[in-house]
C-alpha cells in the first residue's frame, strides 16, 4: 500500500478522501441532528440541473453548479419554513426536476458526452489540484463558521422553540446550515460523487451520535469515522480494483450495520424517530 | 397596588380556518401565581406561546412588561410541555441548562464562567446537579423536566412560564416542585399551565380559565360561573377531590 503513494494521482486521492471525511464529518452531524437529511440529497440530485445548465450555457462549472444548487436550496429551505407539511412533496419534485432539466441540457449540449456517472460515484483517482484548494478553503471556512455559531447552532438544533426565546437568529442560521450543505455537496460531488456525498454525510454522524456527549465530540467522532471509512475504502479499491467511492460507501455500510448490532435497542429508537419526527424540521 | 406584568387586550388567534381563542382580555399583576386550566384543546399551550411571541394574534394586543413580547423573551423563563423533544441529542444537562444563558448579555454569543456558576447553582437547586455531565438520554423523565426548569430559571427571569411541569414528576417531586415555585414566587411572577387542580388552593394566587374564552378568577378557587359557563373542570370532577379547590356555592 504505501509504495503506492509514489504515485501523485493516488497522493491527491488520500487527500481528497480525507478533506472530504472531515467537511463531511462537520456538515453531516449538524445534518444528522437537524433531519434536514432528505432536504440534503434534494439539493445534492438538483446539483445535475446546475451540471447542464454550465455545460450547456457553456459558464464555468463550479459557477453553474453552485449557483443552481444555491437557488434550489434556498427554494426547498423557503418551502419547509412556510408549509413543512408539504416540503417532503416539495423537495422530492425538485430533486427529480433538478436531475432531468441536467439530463435534458446534456443531450443538447452539442459535441459534448458527459459521464453521469463520474458525477454520482465521483473521480476521486482524478482528483485536479486545484479542486483540493477549493476544498481546503471551504473546510477552513466551515470550522470558523461553526465554531463561531456553536452554541446557536446547538440551541437551535436541540430546542428550535427555546433558541427563539433566546433570540438566537433561528432562520438564518438554518438558512446558512442549508447553503454551507450545497456548497459542501457541490464541491465534493465533483470529487467524491454525490452518492458518496450523502454516505459521508448520514452514516458516520449516525454511528456518532450515539457515543458522543456534544455535538462537538459527534462532529470530530464522524469526521474520525469517515477518515477511517475513506482510508479502508481506498485500499480495497487498489487492492481489488473496484470503484473507489464504491467501496468507501460499502465500507461505511458496513460499519453502519455493525453499529446497528452493537446496540440492538438502535432500531427501536431508530424506527421511533423515523415515525415520530420523520419530516424535516426547520 | 403591584403593577400588571401581563395585559391582553381584545386578543384573538386562530390556526388556519380553527378559531383557537376569541375577546381574550387578561391582565396579570407583578407577583402573582396564575394557574391556567381548561380541557385539552382549549387554547392552554396556544395562549401561552402568543404571551411568549412564538405565535403571533390575528387580532388584538399583548403586552408583557410594558412591551411587545418578543422584545422582552429574554427576562422570561419557560418551560416547555414536550420534555422528550429530541432526546437522542448529544448534548449533557449542563449545556441545556446553559442554552437558557444564552444571548442573555447583549452582544456575546458564548458563555462566561460566570453563566456556567449559575446553571450549576439551577441544577442543584433542583436536585440535579450531580447530572451536570450526564446526557440528555440518560436522564428519567422526572430528571429531565428539573433540567428543563433549571434552564428557565438560570437567566433569572421576572416571569415563570410552565406548560405541566408536573407531567413527568412523582408525587414527591411534585410537592418538592410546588414548595420550590413558591419560594420563587416571593420575586418572579408564575404561569402554570397545568391540570392538577386538587394543588390549587395551596399555591396559586389565581386561575385563568381557558376554553377558547378566557376567564381569569382574582383567588384561588374555581368559580360556578367557571363550571357553568366554560365547562373547565372537567378534568376536576374526574379527579374527585372537588373540596379542596371549589369555595362555597
Amino acid at each position: 500500500m504505501l509504495e503506492s503513494l509514489q504515485f501523485e494521482f493516488l497522493r491527491n486521492a488520500l487527500l481528497a478522501g480525507l478533506m472530504a471525511s472531515v467537511i463531511c464529518g462537520c456538515i453531516g452531524t449538524l445534518i444528522v441532528v437537524n433531519r434536514i437529511v432528505f432536504l440534503s440529497g434534494g439539493i445534492a440530485h438538483a446539483a445535475f440541473g446546475g451540471i447542464g445548465i454550465a455545460f450547456f450555457f457553456g459558464i464555468p462549472f463550479l459557477a453553474g453548479t453552485m449557483g443552481f444548487s444555491l437557488l434550489a436550496a434556498l427554494v426547498m429551505t423557503a418551502v419547509t419554513l412556510r408549509a413543512k407539511h408539504r416540503a417532503d412533496t416539495i423537495i422530492g419534485v425538485l430533486w427529480a426536476l433538478g436531475m432531468a432539466i441536467g439530463v435534458i441540457l446534456l443531450d443538447l449540449t452539442p459535441g459534448y458526452t458527459v459521464d453521469l456517472m463520474s458525477y454520482l460515484f465521483g473521480s476521486i483517482l482524478a482528483v485536479p489540484p486545484s479542486s483540493l484548494w477549493q476544498m481546503l478553503a471551504l473546510g477552513c471556512v466551515m470550522i470558523v463558521v461553526v465554531r463561531y455559531f456553536h452554541y446557536d447552532l446547538m440551541a437551535m438544533s436541540y430546542d428550535e422553540e427555546f433558541a427563539r426565546l433566546r433570540g438566537v437568529p433561528v432562520r438564518f442560521l438554518y438558512f446558512l446550515l442549508v447553503s454551507m450543505t450545497a456548497i459542501s455537496i457541490v464541491l465534493l460531488m465533483r470529487v467524491v460523487g454525490l452518492i458518496l456525498v450523502i454516505a459521508l454525510l448520514t452514516i458516520a454522524p449516525f454511528i456518532a451520535e450515539r457515543y458522543s456527549k456534544s455535538l462537538y465530540q459527534m462532529m470530530l467522532g464522524s469526521g474520525a469515522l469517515n477518515i477511517l471509512f475513506t482510508l479502508l475504502g481506498l485500499w480495497l479499491s487498489y487492492r481489488f480494483n473496484l470503484t473507489s467511492g464504491a467501496s468507501i460507501i460499502l465500507v461505511a455500510g458496513f460499519f453502519f450495520f455493525i453499529s446497528l448490532l452493537f446496540e440492538k435497542r438502535a432500531w427501536v429508537r431508530y424506527c421511533l424517530r423515523v415515525t415520530d419526527h420523520g419530516e424535516d424540521r426547520p | 397596588m403591584a403593577d400588571t406584568v401581563i395585559d391582553i387586550q381584545d386578543l384573538w388567534f386562530s390556526f388556519g380556518d380553527q378559531l383557537v381563542l376569541k375577546e381574550v382580555n387578561l391582565k396579570v399583576r407583578s407577583g402573582d401565581f396564575v394557574a391556567v386550566i381548561g380541557p385539552n384543546g382549549g387554547g392552554k399551550t396556544t395562549l401561552l406561546k402568543l404571551m411568549l411571541g412564538l405565535l403571533t394574534p390575528n387580532r388584538g394586543r399583548i403586552r408583557v412588561l410594558g412591551k411587545a413580547p418578543r422584545s422582552v423573551t429574554q427576562r422570561i423563563g419557560y418551560v416547555p410541555q414536550d420534555i422528550h423533544i429530541n432526546k437522542t441529542f448529544p448534548i449533557s444537562a449542563m449545556d441545556v441548562v446553559l442554552m437558557g444563558a444564552l444571548r442573555i448579555h447583549p452582544g456575546r454569543i458564548r458563555q462566561s464562567c460566570e453563566d456556567r456558576v449559575a446553571a450549576q447553582q439551577a441544577l442543584d437547586r433542583m436536585q440535579v446537579g450531580k447530572y451536570n455531565g450526564t446526557r440528555i438520554g440518560k436522564l428519567s423523565g422526572g430528571q429531565l423536566q428539573r433540567v428543563l426548569i433549571a434552564r428557565a430559571l438560570v437567566s433569572t427571569p421576572d416571569i415563570l412560564f410552565l406548560d405541566e411541569p408536573t407531567a413527568h414528576l412523582d408525587s414527591q417531586g411534585q410537592s418538592d416542585l410546588y414548595e420550590l415555585l413558591r419560594q420563587l414566587n416571593e420575586s418572579i411572577t408564575i404561569l402554570m399551565v397545568s391540570h392538577d387542580l386538587t394543588m390549587l388552593s395551596s399555591y396559586v394566587k389565581s386561575v385563568a380559565c381557558v376554553n377558547q374564552v378566557v376567564h381569569f378568577h382574582d383567588e384561588a378557587e374555581i368559580t360556578n360561573e367557571m363550571v357553568d359557563m366554560y365547562h373547565c373542570p372537567v378534568e376536576l370532577l374526574a379527579h374527585g377531590i372537588p373540596h379542596r379547590v371549589l369555595g362555597k356555592h
